[in-house]
């Protein structure tokens, strides 16, 4: 109202140099790495190469001739058919319980949110270390079986890709119920009874009324989990053994053990581009509903 | 029994469950830690023995130091970025570069950690080799800081966008200059959102992993880098008196700021 | 400085919003010293503009706004003796009521003993004395009024700007503080200028009315001479209800003239503006100054409302008029005539005005 354009721009300024010195440029750096090639020593050589993408799909022969190699794609399938099944499964989990608390009275709203929200910030490294506890043998389950007679190991579950698939919905459950509570607890409870003044059963009231009204809600949910579950690091690193790879696992295996800064960069390029698609999408089924087109 | 119209059946039950898995490994790990047997899994009885280890080991404290370092000048910096950009994006209508800043900070949220950790790694190397740019625990809190400001933005952007702007208006009205104005009125009124934002960049520096890990080198070792260097070492019941610390302080913070920023009665 | 003199004065005030929106449209008014100024007018009507424009809330695109005889146009807020009444109060929630009421002297760096007395009389004069310790969200919508009353006179300035403050109040609450508004500028002395779109409001406390629309003031007069001689359709319409008669000057005679209808019904008009026998105009016509029983003019009942103390008729006269007429019921409380009944009516002389467009 009263200041300049250029003070404006002062304003914005800090947030403007940290981010983007700090964040942004390196992303652009990146970018520009995977095209570079590796270095023996853990660094690149300057030059323009496709060699890290083409490495994703091919191996190359004695004789430079390219053979097709799948463990990469298999590492993307598994990545993205693990990030959709939770993605799915929180939704399934979740939508139940964001519709029982936003129906319930103010105080306990307040309590349960509370109860979702404190492990939403818990270190997800130690949410996640705690499933070790439970799913090994000789876990937390596992000694319960051999009180009633069960062999050592009838319950193993760690280093599989079930296990890496509990971590994930554990881990971001809470990013599911967050926004479908926002958008049932604004929804009028009022709408339901007109639902079923006009002769719509509990099924149809919820298939008509509930579910369309939670949409907002279940977008925004489902981009929460997809994302971060995608690019996933630490479930597949603790629960997965580091040998059930996704995509996050294969990108920190070539900073932190292989060292090829190109192929790592060419993964994340890839990751990113599957996060750009997810929001294209997201901001697709936003249109005309009143979300931020942004994201969170 | 007929219920009422919106009622489903086991709603209650599903909830409970819900919170049972959301609970229960949290309990699992916390009550591990108080166990006291070598063997992690088999329980032998109540001790706080780990703790004490764990204290003794050293190299714990110095994390612990690192941590709460990094986490206070990070977020010092991302409130005050965030305060500034949000009075202008929140206030300033007819901004032209407004769409654009609000990308710019919420990129942090959209790109995956482990892409922002690797990009940023790789940043790092680089200023060090070429210009010899290492600021040891500063490339950490810089890297902390870039994530931090959309946590402090987003509460200190919604308690401005829902300040009456006629109060600042009243405030210039009755003589009080534009920093008398800001100083008086929307300091004050900006506080809860400015407070929650704080305890969620906090929470969100002390939390983080996989950034922290990419970047850290000797010296520089985190709380959660540490308590993933010892979990790699093998699962000791350290390792989950470690972890329980971490969940207590968490929780404590949370569950603070909860009751901070619950709309008072009156 | 004596009564009569201009304490506002605006000058060809244009406002354009980015976006083209088109606020004000070079209006020019002078508000007298130690009056009671309505701005009145629909939503929409730059009403609430200007008064921004006055505070310094917003500037003008083009004109000068001068107070007592100074451009303060583009002054920050801050810079003006000028104070607002806001609409919802604004009240600090963070502060008492005596931190608010004193929050416009602290400002100007008043000495402490200074604001305590400036805020006890301000607190007094709108009867909260008793409630300076409170918090604003522990008052009452009327009690928060007066707190917002009182904050904006504690600082003494010339001028009072009062945005729609009683619209958030209840009908009863709205009733009784008109008087008490009123009673207020008048201890105070000091002049008020006040926006709002209930005509009830600026014809019951105004001392003159601007009535607003579209970005222009439409007409300026005490309440007396806005209801009984609307310049125009807008404001005949605007202010009360009016039936709107078009026809031809079929003679003019001084200030007055019969006015014939296509159909040949003759009405007698009072002049506005400079007409000429033949021109086509328009009569605006109050329902309640129609006499019905006697007369010459001749009609049938087609509608009869019943309103409690008056009945609400609308008559056919011909095929082309049909008149709204409102008649105080006699003591039975019964309406005189039915729906089907035929009535005589008559329209005095100087009931009707023409209209200037």
């Amino acid at each position: 109202m009263l200041r300049s354009t250029t003070s404006n721009w002062f304003g914005v300024a800090p947030a403007w140099l940290v981010i983007g010195i700090f964040g942004l440029l390196p992303m652009f750096i990146m970018l520009a790495i995977s095209f570079m090639v590796q270095d023996p020593y853990g660094g690149v050589e300057w030059g323009f190469s496709t060699e890290a993408y083409v490495q994703f799909l091919f191996e190359r022969d004695l004789d430079d001739s390219l053979i097709l190699n799948t463990i990469y794609v298999n590492i993307v399938a598994r990545s993205i058919g693990l990030a959709a099944m939770t993605t799915i499964l929180c939704l399934i989990i979740g939508l139940p319980v964001a519709y029982f608390i936003a129906r319930q009275p103010e105080d306990k709203r307040n309590l349960y949110m509370l109860l979702i929200t404190i492990p939403f910030w818990t270190n997800l490294l130690i949410r996640t270390y705690a499933w070790i506890l439970i799913l090994t043998r000789n876990g937390v389950v596992d000694a319960r079986l051999q009180w009633f007679g069960f062999e050592p190991g009838t319950f193993d579950l760690l280093y599989t890709n079930t296990a890496i698939f509990i971590g994930l919905v554990y881990s971001y459950l809470p990013f599911m119920v967050l926004p479908l509570y926002a958008s049932l607890e604004k929804m009028d409870f009022r709408l339901i009874e007109a639902a079923s003044d006009l002769y719509a059963s509990k099924w149809q009231a919820a298939r008509h009324v509930i579910i369309p009204l939670a949409r907002p809600g279940i977008v925004a949910g489902s981009l929460l989990v997809f994302i971060p579950s995608i690019g996933a690091f630490i479930a597949p690193e603790l629960l997965g053994g580091g040998k059930r790879m996704m995509l996050g696992s294969l990108i920190y295996f070539q900073f932190a053990t292989a060292r090829n800064w190109p192929f790592g960069a060419a993964v994340s390029i890839l990751l990113m581009a599957f996060v750009m698609i997810a929001l294209l999408v997201y901001a697709r089924a936003a249109k005309g509903q009143g979300l931020p087109a942004g994201g969170h | 029994m007929r219920q009422p119209v919106g009622h489903y059946p086991g709603l209650r039950l599903w909830t409970a469950l819900f919170f049972f898995f959301l609970y229960a490994p949290m309990v699992v790990l916390v009550a591990y830690s108080f166990n006291v047997n070598k063997l992690a899994m088999i329980w032998g009885g109540f001790s706080t023995r780990w703790y004490v280890k764990l204290f003794t080991t050293g190299g714990i404290g110095e994390a612990a130091m690192n941590s709460l370092l990094v986490a206070v000048i990070a977020t010092c910096f991302a409130v005050a970025i965030a305060i500034a950009a949000a009075l202008v994006l929140v206030r300033e209508a007819g901004f032209r570069g407004a769409g654009l800043s609000n990308a710019l900070i919420s990129m942090p949220l959209i790109v995956p950690e482990i892409v922002t950790a690797v990009a940023t790694l790789m940043f790092f190397v680089m200023l060090k080799n070429w210009i010899g740019f290492d600021l040891g625990l500063g490339n950490i809190i810089i890297a902390h800081c870039v994530f931090c400001i959309p946590f402090a933005f987003m509460p200190i952007r919604a308690r401005l966008q829902d300040m009456d702007l006629a109060l600042e208006q009243a405030a210039r009205d009755l003589y009080a200059d534009a920093w008398k104005a800001f100083r008086f009125v929307t300091l004050p009124l900006l506080m809860p959102g400015v407070v929650a934002g704080a305890m969620l960049a906090f929470v969100i520096s002390l939390d983080d992993f996989i950034i922290t890990q990419m970047i850290s080198g000797p010296g520089t070792t985190t709380l959660p880098v540490y308590i993933y260097s010892m979990i790699r070492n093998g699962i000791t019941p350290e390792v989950n008196a470690a972890s329980t610390i971490l969940i207590a302080v968490s929780t404590a913070l949370v569950t603070v700021y909860w009751y901070v920023s619950r709309p008072k009665k009156t | 400085m004596a009564a009569g003199q201009s304490a506002v004065e605006a000058r060809g005030i244009s406002k354009v919003f980015p976006g083209g929106v088109k606020a004000l449209d070079d209006v020019s008014v002078t508000i007298r010293e130690n009056e009671f100024f309505t701005l009145l007018g629909p939503s929409g009507c730059g009403k609430t503009t200007l008064l921004r424009l006055i505070a310094g809330f917003e500037f003008p695109s083009a004109g000068e706004i001068l107070l007592h005889g100074l451009d303060i146009a583009h002054l920050p807020p801050d810079r003006r003796p000028v104070n607002t009444v806001f609409q919802h109060y604004a009240l600090f929630p963070h502060m008492t009521v005596a931190e608010n009421v004193g929050f416009g002297l602290r400002m100007q760096g008043r000495p402490k003993g200074e604001i305590d007395r400036a805020v006890d009389q301000a607190l007094a004069l709108v009867k909260m004395a008793d409630y300076g310790a409170r918090r604003p969200s522990q008052l009452s919508g009327g009690q928060q009024q007066r707190v917002a009353f009182a904050r904006a006179i504690a600082p003494r300035p010339q001028v009072l700007l009062l945005d729609e403050p009683l619209s958030a109040l209840d009908l009863k609450l709205r009733q009784a503080m008109r008087g008490e508004l009123k009673t207020l500028q008048r201890e105070t002395g000091i002049t008020f200028i006040f926006v709002t779109h209930d005509q009830e409001e600026a014809l019951t406390m105004s001392d003159r009315i601007a009535v607003m629309s579209a970005g222009k003031i439409q007409q300026i007069g005490a309440p007396l001479d806005i209801y009984e001689s609307p310049v125009n359709h807008f404001v005949a319409d605007f202010i009360g209800d009016s039936n709107f008669i078009e026809g031809a000057i079929d003679t003019i005679k001084g200030d007055a003239a019969v006015v014939k209808t296509p159909d040949g019904i003759a009405i007698a008009a009072r002049m506005n503006g400079p007409h000429k026998a033949g021109d086509r105009i328009a009569v605006a016509l109050r329902p309640e100054k129609i006499l019905l029983g006697a007369g010459k003019l001749k009609g049938e009942v087609r509608e009869a409302v019943y309103l409690g103390t008056s009945t609400s008729y609308v008559i056919a006269l011909g095929r082309a008029v049909t008149l709204s007429v409102r008649e105080a019921n006699d003591l039975s409380g019964k309406a005189r005539f039915a729906v089907g009944d035929t009535v005589k009516l008559d329209i005095p002389a100087g009931a009707a005005r023409m209209l200037a467009d």
